[in-house]
């Protein structure tokens, strides 16, 4: 422990690298070789670190290294009970997942067009009736309390069991939704499917907004107590109506927090994996075919385990380039507006 | 900061190496633990519950007897098989578990099961005590089985006396065509001659399966390629379809069943009949007087069952599999010993409502009711396994699939045509992998 480590730790000691010469502590310690010491007090950093980065490393890193190495093998049914002998694909999944003239890419590009207009659609909902809600609540009066944590609820309750009332709700022949819209409101002509075909898109699209909407509400809500309210009593006098304090007070007041919570929304609703899954089973029919589902088929379902990490991996620097564009786009806008 | 950053890429690639060691197999298991088993046993009663009540007394039997305590798990249809795949990857799993047989050989090409191979059906009984069909569904031909049955079941044709004495119906239908034409019969006055689970994928390549044979197609061919497509399973297909698209004999809202609502809206006469296996029990729980339904065999296109285009059922049914990795392989197969023996075959299937796989317990008077008459006469005659290729559970999805988009189809009042079902099974083929 003591007198070898001085020969071989010089070169990897952090910072104190050049060669084993005299320390000033190591002449006043006499007998004791403090050496180790020296070198150790650089590595207390890194040493106070390391149980947070082994932490960051297994749950973050590891096994999202791993899904990058599956991404390159042919992990199908044959060797999943022994990965290390998958044989390498190179970039055969990949290629087979961006082929969009083939069934496996076309199949895939139409679930991300699909994921896309429903992430659209579901975030500009959620966003729109969130900052409508907290605008309408911003002043007090009575019974606000109350209202607040009706709307939350959605929010609060567990997603399985709200999304599979929503499935009972949009089944054709005993669900609520058909019984008020075709049997009370006489809106169709006959009952509607919502679970199967083209309607499951719109099927979808509510549910996640249902889902997500308080959670816009309770940030936007958070940031408008920041607005300061003699900012609104100056424009008052100024004489500004509602919607101009809307445009020219609450909106640039909130410009950073909706930039975080359009960023998060997006990330959560286009990965949504919870409400496809227990609204439509294993199998989402075409038109409610969001992306996570999809690769889950791609892997789980059909056993090729290559393929489906390969598609996640394509995912995942999708969502890395949009998260960095928008945020370059919007720092840089923001910091302009600034000015 | 390189060196942090090389310290990362090491340490990273250090784990990720022993993350993809981690699957690695430990040879054929041992008998560490030679007073525990665990066993993962699939859903087969109506609930969970039901399942815990109907197995207990049987393991605590095992245990009086052989000093070895079985955990049990019952898992529900929809996680077994994912459960199965992360156990085989883990190497973690149950000792002994149920499998739908028709999984069987695309899990024996896991490796994750323990072979059948002479020894071991030696251990447990011998080969010949199984009834030859059920064993026709324990894998691939040429292989030593990956599991052995314990439950067998078989399609029957389930109608509603009163519904058919109402419409002037003297017997049931035994062809197809007479099927369509008793169907529409019965179909009247929010009443269907039919109920069909549209959007349940394995009842669904069930029947297509059974429609193939009689169209004299198959979904893959002798060197184990799918061939979805051909005229023949087309053909099959869109008969199934039929039934809602043009046929008009189940209702719309059939297409989106896939939680046995069809033998519910048969348990409460909503409709006239029924195919399914073993339904027996599960419409007695469902509060159906068994004295208002019948069995009948599932009908033909022509003449009458049998082999070739008369097969009119799939063989189903349960098996019980010995996981590899077990750490009590003579414990295991001592439990599988206990459950494939003529008392507990008895027993059990006398609880479920289903046939047992071993030939001497199915001579039993029990399993001679009419209804299990029917089934036993169809599962000895006229049946036929699934594939038993390694692809098998991606038919099951892809197939299953496009048939739920056709039914969603034709309950949309879109037509189904020869095309689009070609289409669709084309599509479902060509994403087929590897």
């Amino acid at each position: 422990m003591t007198a070898p480590t001085s020969t071989t730790t010089p070169s990897r000691g952090g910072g104190t690298g050049d060669g084993p010469g005299p320390f000033p502590g190591s002449g006043r310690a006499g007998k004791k070789p403090r050496r180790t010491f020296g070198i150790g007090r650089g590595a207390v950093p890194y040493l106070l670190v390391l149980p947070a980065l082994l932490l960051e490393l297994l749950i973050h890193i590891v096994p999202m290294a791993v899904g990058i190495v599956m991404s390159f093998k042919e992990l199908t049914q044959f060797y999943i009970r022994n990965w290390g002998q998958a044989p390498w694909r190179g970039f055969d999944n990949y290629r087979v997942a961006v082929n969009f003239h083939a069934p496996i890419g076309e199949a895939l590009l139409r679930s991300f067009g699909i994921t896309c207009a429903f992430t659209v659609l579901a975030v500009g909902f959620s966003w729109l009736f969130g900052i409508a809600a907290a605008i309408l609540m911003q002043d007090s009066f009575r019974g606000r309390g109350l209202l607040r944590a009706l709307f939350m609820t959605p929010y609060a309750l567990p997603v399985y069991a709200t999304v599979i009332i929503w499935a009972f709700m949009l089944q054709h022949d005993n669900g609520l939704v058909n019984h008020v819209l075709h049997d009370q409101l006489h809106l169709s002509s006959k009952p509607a499917f919502w679970l199967i075909g083209n309607n499951s898109f719109v099927s979808l699209v509510v549910v996640s907004i249902w889902r997500n909407w308080p959670f816009a509400l309770l940030v936007l809500m958070a940031g408008m107590q920041n607005i300061p309210d003699e900012m609104y009593e100056a424009s008052a006098i100024d004489g500004a109506g509602v919607w101009q304090q809307i445009r020219h007070i609450t909106m640039p007041s909130l410009r950073p927090i909706n930039q975080v919570l359009v960023l998060v929304l997006f990330l959560w609703t286009f990965n949504d994996f919870n409400v496809p899954y227990v609204l439509f089973g294993q199998s989402a029919p075409p038109a409610g075919d969001l992306i996570s589902i999809h690769i889950y088929q791609a892997s789980f379902l059909t056993w090729n385990f290559g393929s489906g990490s390969a598609m996640s991996v394509l995912l995942l620097l999708f969502l890395l380039v949009v998260t960095t564009t928008y945020l370059a786009v919007t720092s840089r806008t923001r910091r302009t507006s600034n000015v | 900061m390189r060196r942090i950053t090389a310290a990362i890429a090491a340490i990273t690639t250090v784990t990720a190496l022993a993350g993809c060691g981690g699957g690695t197999a430990t040879g054929n298991g041992g008998n560490k633990s030679p007073k525990t088993l665990t066993y993962w046993a699939s859903n087969q009663g109506k609930s969970l519950d039901d399942d815990k009540q109907k197995l207990t007394p049987e393991l605590q039997k095992f245990e009086t007897q052989t000093g070895i305590h079985v955990k049990l798990e019952v898992v529900p249809w929809t996680d077994l098989l994912n459960r199965i795949l992360a156990a085989t990857s883990s190497g973690q799993g149950p000792d002994v578990l149920n499998i739908g047989n028709t999984w069987s050989a695309s899990l024996q090409a896991t490796g994750g099961l323990l072979p059948f191979d002479a020894a071991t059906f030696a251990a447990i009984g011998g080969k010949d005590r199984f009834v030859p069909s059920a064993l026709a569904s324990t894998g691939a031909a040429g292989k030593d089985p990956a599991a052995v049955p314990i439950y067998s079941l078989a399609y029957g044709l389930y109608y509603n006396k009163k519904l058919f004495k109402a419409a002037g119906i003297a017997n049931p239908p035994a062809t197809w065509s007479e099927l369509v034409t008793d169907g529409k019969k019965l179909t009247s006055g929010g009443k269907t001659g039919l109920a069909v689970e549209g959007a349940n994928n394995s009842e669904n390549i069930h029947h297509a399966f059974v429609f193939a044979k009689q169209h004299g197609a198959d979904f893959f061919d002798a060197a184990g390629n799918p061939t979805f497509a051909t005229p023949g399973t087309v053909a099959a297909v869109k008969q199934y379809v039929d039934f809602i698209a043009s046929d008009k004999i189940a209702a719309a809202g059939d297409a989106e069943y896939a939680q046995n609502q069809s033998v519910a809206d048969f348990a409460k006469g909503k409709a006239a009949m029924l195919l399914w296996q073993a339904a027996g029990v599960q419409l007695k729980e469902r509060g159906m007087n068994p004295d208002d339904w019948g069995v009948a065999p599932v009908p033909v296109q022509t003449g009458a069952p049998g082999s070739g285009t008369g097969v009119n059922t799939m063989v189903a049914g349960i098996n019980l599999a010995v996981f590899k990795n077990t750490q009590n392989r003579d414990g295991a197969l001592k439990f599988v010993k206990f459950m494939t023996s003529d008392d507990e075959q008895k027993i059990l299937n006398g609880k479920y409502g289903s046939l047992p796989s071993v030939s001497s317990a199915q001579q039993d008077p029990q399993f001679s009711n009419p209804e299990l008459t029917v089934l036993k006469e169809g599962l000895a005659k006229s049946a036929a396994a699934l594939p038993q290729v390694p692809k098998e559970s991606q038919f099951e999805e892809l197939v299953g699939t496009a048939m739920k988009d056709l039914f969603a189809d034709a309950a949309a009042g879109r037509p189904v045509t020869t095309e689009s079902v070609q289409k669709r099974l084309m599509k479902a083929q060509q994403q087929m992998q590897g």
